[in-house]
């Protein structure tokens, strides 16, 4: 019997197995433990969380690939990675190296203005930012297995990420509302392809899972991304840039499974420390807007 | 109306549902230790099993979802889930469930870029079923009891002891419904067993 590796199911369904969890960005051996032993569901491994990528300024790009196989070394719970926009090789080079899903990310200084990677085209699933419907069908028709807000990462400010799942969502079920003849226009004006607005339509839903991303800096951020429908949530700069990493890790998790459980959501945001500390966005400069990269 | 829990700490919760409504039966989500008293089988989804287990005991569940299983009541684990089952973990000291009398190997096919389809030869369900193994595990050895229902490659991938099933694979990411009409047949003749006794 044949073996098929790479599908589409394959692709989306490790993405379905991820629902309604946490996946933590961490720098090193000692940070991924901790995420595991939280109970995250994945870990992103990185060089730097986003806001200390703001704060670094300059170009940021994959991580060294040393950093990245002592996180695999170093967990059993899958290991993302991020890739610049657009760059081909960085993504090539991740998936040589063996990460279980990569994130073409805005939070890196983007490879290529003009086009995304074909994504279709890898054995590695991918995750990709979205904060409309036509962005996230287009990355949906390029072969991106999973979704997430782009927010606006490394701010610890939810308001981004609150938008853009709001927006999505709202648009999902106007699509789903629509008669089947006003969706050529419609994927005309999202900017979506066809296609994928007909399966949405057909199946009431995207055809794959949204998380939550970018800002997400307390357990009642998570818990209100999955009241407004993430399917679970990444957590970048929150978990290891608040006091306690380890109470702020749990919670998280925690809150994220019991979303809807309000007196537990109390209990698990006792005496874990301080957040990191945000930003509001209105002190961004437009070239400070990570969410703005992508086409 | 035969009910049918699946455990929704973690993980592929909504596919298990609309395969059990497609079967007939009614589908729960099981958050806590009240949520178990009503329902007459469990599925334990596929996700992530450390997270799965760290949240167990987070709301101390584990006594109870042991005592499910010991008054017979049938309980299905797809790849998470069949780990939380087994007996014995490779390399692991501690099992989590640990009523399956089964040894299980974690993620034995390799990385997410080793995951793969295939199709399934398994008894009493059938042939051509469409078996998706994502970061899979397997079982690498069973007990006398346990029934083995499936292989592939010389692995075993689905087997049966008494009122638990277990298998590596992710029937519910499929339209194919034979496995999942499979475990709603053994809640219902559990039932009947139990109205007999």
């Amino acid at each position: 019997m044949t073996k098929k590796v790479g599908t589409v199911l394959v692709k989306r369904g490790m993405a379905e197995m991820q629902k309604g969890g946490v996946i933590m960005d961490v720098v090193n051996a000692e940070q991924a433990r901790i995420a595991e032993k939280a109970g995250a569901v994945a870990v992103m491994a990185l060089e730097r969380v986003p806001s200390d990528i703001r704060k670094a300024g300059g170009v940021a790009r994959m991580a060294d690939p040393t950093i990245v196989e002592e996180v695999m070394k170093a967990v059993s719970i899958p290991v993302m990675a991020k890739a610049r926009i657009g760059h081909i090789v960085e993504a090539r080079i991740l998936e040589a190296m063996g990460v279980d899903y990569i994130d073409e990310s805005e939070v890196l200084t983007p490879a290529d203005e003009e086009y995304h990677i074909l994504k279709s085209s890898f054995t590695v699933p991918f995750v990709c930012g979205c904060r409309d419907l036509g962005e996230a069908a287009r990355r949906i028709g390029e072969g991106a297995a999973m979704l997430r807000t782009k927010g606006e990462p490394g701010t610890g400010n939810i308001v981004e990420a609150v938008r853009h799942m709001r927006k999505v969502n709202a648009q999902v079920r106007r699509v789903v509302a629509m008669n089947e003849d006003e969706l050529m226009t419609e994927a005309k004006l999202l900017g979506a392809p066809y296609e994928i607005l007909l399966q949405i339509k057909k199946n009431g839903r995207l055809p794959v899972v949204n998380f939550a991303a970018g800002g997400v800096a307390t357990p009642a951020d998570a818990a209100l991304m999955m009241e407004l429908g993430a399917d679970g949530v990444f957590v970048g700069s929150g978990i290891f840039k608040s006091e306690n990493p380890a109470a702020f890790a749990k919670a998280i998790v925690e809150a994220t499974t019991h979303y809807q459980d309000y007196k537990l959501l109390a209990e698990i945001s006792k005496n874990i420390g301080t957040p990191m500390t945000g930003l509001e966005m209105s002190s961004l400069t437009p070239a400070d807007r990570m969410q703005d990269r992508g086409w | 109306m035969t009910t049918i829990g699946i455990l929704a700490l973690q993980g592929a919760v909504r596919e298990h549902a609309v395969a059990v409504e497609k079967c007939g039966a009614r589908a729960v989500a099981v958050k806590s230790v009240e949520d178990l008293q009503n329902i007459d089988g469990l599925i334990l989804p596929g996700g992530e099993s450390t997270t799965m287990r760290r949240l167990i005991d987070t709301y101390d569940m584990m006594k109870q979802l042991k005592r499910f299983i010991s008054l017979d009541k049938p309980v299905f684990g797809t790849c998470a889930g069949l780990i939380l089952l087994a007996r014995t973990i490779e390399g692991s000291d501690e099992s989590h469930i640990g009523m399956m009398d089964i040894v299980v190997r974690r993620n034995s096919y390799g990385r997410q870029v080793n995951s793969f389809e295939t199709a399934l030869e398994i008894k009493d369900v059938g042939n051509d079923f469409p078996g998706v193994f994502i970061r899979a595990p397997h079982i690498i050895s069973v007990d006398e009891g346990v029934e083995i229902l499936c292989e592939h490659d010389g692995r075993i991938v689905m087997a049966r002891q008494d009122c638990l099933l277990a298998c590596a694979f992710h029937p519910e990411l499929t339209d194919d419904t034979r496995v999942m009409a499979y475990f709603v047949k053994m809640v219902r003749a559990s039932i009947i067993a139990r109205i007999k006794h």
